[in-house]
């Protein structure tokens, strides 16, 4: 059962324009910023939005294209959105029996059905409760429990856990995760969290203006970004370039030493910031990147602070050090030093 | 030369005097007293002038029951409509977006503001042994529909169902629609979306423009008498009979006045968790 | 308080209330010849600019009549406003009764002005000013042959009268109580023009009204009812006060420019 989709429609001011494949079983992750379209994807794939065109097709039947549009109730999926959206008249057993009433399944199979979908995400013994006698937590749980119930081809998550409290957050997704591993329909889940999309996702999809901006396996998408949201997503510093030489980059911020091209021409360069180290003057006889900038913002983090900074081009640049560093270099906003990187710690690859 | 004391005093004396004028409630309070008396007047004068003892008696004039009794009848089928027909029209237009529904909107305003007896002359036109529609049906059927009790249903009808269409409307677009799309995926097709989500999810103010609707029909006159006629029995309402009986038996008029102002405040109290509570 | 007294006299200008009316308070000065007996003379301008509103309740069958003389005696005298309140002489007359200010009350039949309270004759007069009668109103052309009292009682025909509370209803009552009639109408209308008009617009095949509607109606055709089972109806003319204005139009309606616009109307002389 794979999803098979080109996803154009509108959304807003702009046109989404993509192309979305899974496999069976596998967890696709939606990321990407507010308003770039990750929603009108999911509804379009639900049947929900109007495709203007493209395609969707699941398991080699065809949801939609140019000639069909096979209504939301006729396709096969479970959406789940940030608000859990159970119907506040019904228990929570008839909330996620619903659907297998809907599509026509007695009373007593589709009660047992909806049970044994509740103690999966284990919350059975609320089936009786009324939505407004759940938490948080285990509304959000009634929910995808009323979204699985059908068996869809295709479970759609719009920023599932979004509305969560952290402590919550993390309870629910390690929930869905187990239940998700035993699930074998295409999932498609929406975040704006880089920590649902690592534990969650086989495969990350990052959209920027209704276009793809990246995708890959996570391990790729992390280790080169080759968008500027996917680097900060992932924590990386990263400039677009051309090559000058087998290891120096030309750059926004200016010639970046690396630890050596793949090859010639347009490329990216990468480095994480606790490569970066600040120094009040230009160190001497050293063979780093040094880069002059001012401070933007310092937040510490225990242990560590992540010093924004910018270049004197303008560019931002990210440092994390030590706290200890920051208090003697007395970084506070607007103050000038040195940030230099070892060519080592710089990875370029292609554009 | 001002003290400081005296300076200060003149200072804060001034906004001081400003606020207390500002903040009186007295040219409020006239206004409002005013209002709520020119609404109460009427019905104490209503309630003054009803011969309390022989309430009983008047009451068993005969125009009262017949009349009573149609009104009773024609409302309660009007409402029977109303529901029938004005249910699914108000969860359309909650999720409609387009022009036409727009459109649809301002025509169902249009009774609303409309004169009844305008009212009145437009079914006449449209039902009449002339009309648009009562000139076919009379001539394939040889049905009349003005002066019979289908008539006095239709003229309530044209009067209340925009009022229950609209009210359910609104309640229903407070329906978040997105538990419409919920339950799609679910699998549920729009006739069970409406069934299982928007009605149940809107029955408070399903239940509330009902009793509006119902209260606009009992109290229907004016499409009635021009559309419908006024016949004993037959097509004379309450109202109807109250007009009529204040020329000949005030008194029955004032009881049946009075009975339909009990009626109107048991709808009322229904309402109460609504608007009053 | 006195921005809220002015609102209610600007709401009563505005909505022609006729118990804001304010009419016949002062006797204009210098208007002597108003002030005789015999009232203006044709012609005579009224120089005095003293407005005055005279507020004149009037049963439906003389709106034609009394609309033409009031528009005359209103360009006779620019500063007079003359407020005519059209409807069922019995409840014109129950309104009077209870407390709505009038000068003239003009009505169908003398079985209204038993409800007038005694006190509003004082100063006052009366007079009758027209008679009129019943007839037989049906479509242009008379398609289904009605004839007379008797196609009344015929189930296949859509007939209609007066309610009985209304005058032209206690008169078609009479009538048929005269010829031993009992009629099977599909409606008692409320008033005289409603009842016409069920005629009118084709809803019904008959209905019985006074002549003087069916002469002022373009759109229905009379039938007329032998004298014998026919019922006659006066129209007294009733004035509350002595102002010069309310004689003024008394004298109108009662002289040869009245007399003309009641004959026009379709109204009998007295």
């Amino acid at each position: 059962m794979t999803l098979e989709a080109h996803i154009r429609a509108r959304r807003g001011d702009f046109e989404v324009d993509l192309a979305v494949h899974a496999e069976a079983g596998s967890v696709v992750a939606l990321l990407g910023p507010n308003a770039s379209g990750k929603t009108t994807t999911i509804d379009a794939i639900a049947g929900l939005v109007p495709l203007t065109g493209g395609h969707v097709r699941v398991g080699g039947r065809t949801w939609a294209d140019a000639h069909t549009s096979v209504p939301p109730q006729e396709r096969s999926t479970g959406l789940v959105a940030a608000q859990h959206l159970l119907f506040p008249h019904l228990t929570t057993l008839d909330n996620v029996a619903f659907g297998p009433r809907s599509r026509g399944m007695r009373r007593a199979p589709a009660h047992a059905r909806a049970r044994s979908e509740l103690v999966a995400l284990g919350i059975g013994e609320l089936a009786a409760r009324r939505p407004r006698e759940l938490s948080q937590g285990q509304s959000q749980r009634a929910a995808l429990a009323r979204a699985l119930a059908t068996d869809p081809d295709v479970l759609l998550l719009d920023e599932p856990l979004s509305a969560l409290d952290p402590a919550t957050r993390a309870e629910v997704r390690a929930v869905l995760g187990r239940r998700l591993a035993a699930f074998p329909g295409v999932t498609l889940l929406v975040t704006h969290d880089p920590l649902d999309a690592l534990t969650l996702a086989d495969r990350l999809v990052f959209i920027d203006q209704g276009r793809i901006a990246q995708e890959g396996p996570p391990e790729e998408v992390i280790a080169r970004p080759r968008d500027p949201y996917v680097a900060h997503i992932v924590g990386l510093n990263l400039y677009q370039g051309q090559t000058v030489d087998d290891a120096t980059v030309s750059t926004v911020i200016g010639p970046v030493m690396t630890s050596g091209v793949e090859s010639r021409g347009s490329c990216w360069v990468a480095f994480a910031p606790a490569a970066v180290s600040l120094y009040p003057e230009l160190p001497v006889g050293s063979p780093r990147n040094a880069f002059r900038c001012t401070v933007a913002s310092v937040e510490v983090l225990g242990q560590l602070a992540r010093v924004r900074l910018t270049t004197s081009d303008g560019h931002p640049l990210v440092a994390e050090v030590t706290t200890t560093s920051v208090a003697e270099l007395r970084l506070h906003t607007g103050a000038a030093l040195w940030a230099t990187v070892k060519a080592t710690e710089v990875s370029a690859y292609p554009a | 030369m001002m003290t400081d004391a005296a300076q200060s005093r003149q200072r804060d004396g001034v906004p001081a005097f400003r606020r207390r004028l500002a903040g009186s409630r007295a040219p409020l309070l006239t206004l409002a007293t005013l209002g709520m008396a020119l609404v109460v007047l009427p019905l104490l004068g209503l309630i003054a002038r009803t011969d309390w003892p022989g309430l009983l008696t008047h009451l068993r004039a005969p125009v009262v029951w017949p009349a009573i009794r149609l009104s009773l009848i024609t409302t309660l089928i009007t409402l029977g409509l109303a529901m029938l027909l004005g249910t699914p029209l108000a969860w359309l237009l909650s999720r409609a977006t387009g022009r036409l529904a727009t459109w649809m909107r301002a025509l169902l305003t249009v009774p609303v503001v409309l004169p009844p007896v305008v009212g009145g002359v437009a079914l006449l036109l449209a039902y009449g042994r002339n009309g648009l529609v009562g000139a076919p049906v009379f001539d394939a059927l040889g049905l009349r529909i003005p002066f019979t009790p289908l008539a006095v249903v239709l003229a309530q009808l044209f009067v209340s169902l925009p009022f229950y269409v609209l009210a359910v409307e609104g309640a229903m677009r407070s329906v978040d629609p997105r538990f419409d799309h919920v339950a799609a995926t679910l699998g549920a097709s729009p006739t069970r979306v409406f069934l299982r989500v928007g009605l149940p999810l809107a029955a408070p103010g399903i239940a509330a423009g009902a009793a509006l609707a119902w209260a606009r029909a009992l109290g229907e006159f004016g499409a009635t008498i021009t559309f419908a006629g006024n016949l004993t029995g037959r097509t004379q309402t309450a109202p109807l009979a109250v007009y009529v009986a204040l020329q000949s038996d005030p008194q029955a008029a004032i009881a049946l006045s009075i009975a339909m102002l009990a009626v109107s405040i048991a709808v009322l109290g229904l309402l109460r968790g609504r608007w009053m509570g | 308080m006195r921005a809220l007294a002015l609102g209610v006299i600007g709401l009563c200008s505005v909505l022609g209330l006729v118990g804001c009316s304010t009419s016949g308070t002062d006797a204009p000065e210098g208007s002597g010849a108003l002030a005789e007996p015999g009232g203006p003379a044709a012609g005579t301008r009224d120089t005095d600019s003293e407005p005055t509103t005279l507020t004149v309740l009037a049963p439906a069958s003389l709106t034609e009549a009394f609309t033409e003389l009031a528009t005359q005696y209103e360009s006779l005298y620019p500063q007079v406003r003359i407020d005519l309140s059209f409807g069922s002489s019995t409840t014109l007359a129950q309104q009077v009764a209870e407390g709505v200010q009038a000068d003239l009350f003009a009505s169908a039949g003398t079985d209204a002005l038993a409800l007038l309270p005694e006190r509003y004759a004082r100063g006052g007069g009366e007079t009758t000013i027209a008679s009129n009668e019943l007839e037989i109103a049906v479509e242009l052309g008379n398609p289904r042959g009605i004839t007379g009292l008797e196609d009344f009682t015929r189930t296949d025909l859509d007939t209609v009268l007066c309610v009985q509370t209304a005058p032209c209803g206690t008169a078609a009552d009479e009538a048929f109580r005269a010829a031993g009639l009992t009629p099977t109408p599909v409606s008692r209308e409320i008033d005289v023009k409603a009842t016409l008009a069920k005629v009118s617009l084709g809803e019904a095949d008959a209905a019985l009204v006074y002549r003087s509607d069916v002469v002022t109606s373009t759109a229905v055709d009379g039938v007329t009812i032998p004298t014998e089972h026919n019922v006659s109806l006066t129209y007294p003319l009733v004035w509350f006060n002595a102002e010069p204005h309310t004689i003024g139009f008394v004298d109108l309606i009662t002289g040869p420019d009245g007399r003309a616009a009641l004959e026009a109307a379709g109204f009998a002389a007295p």
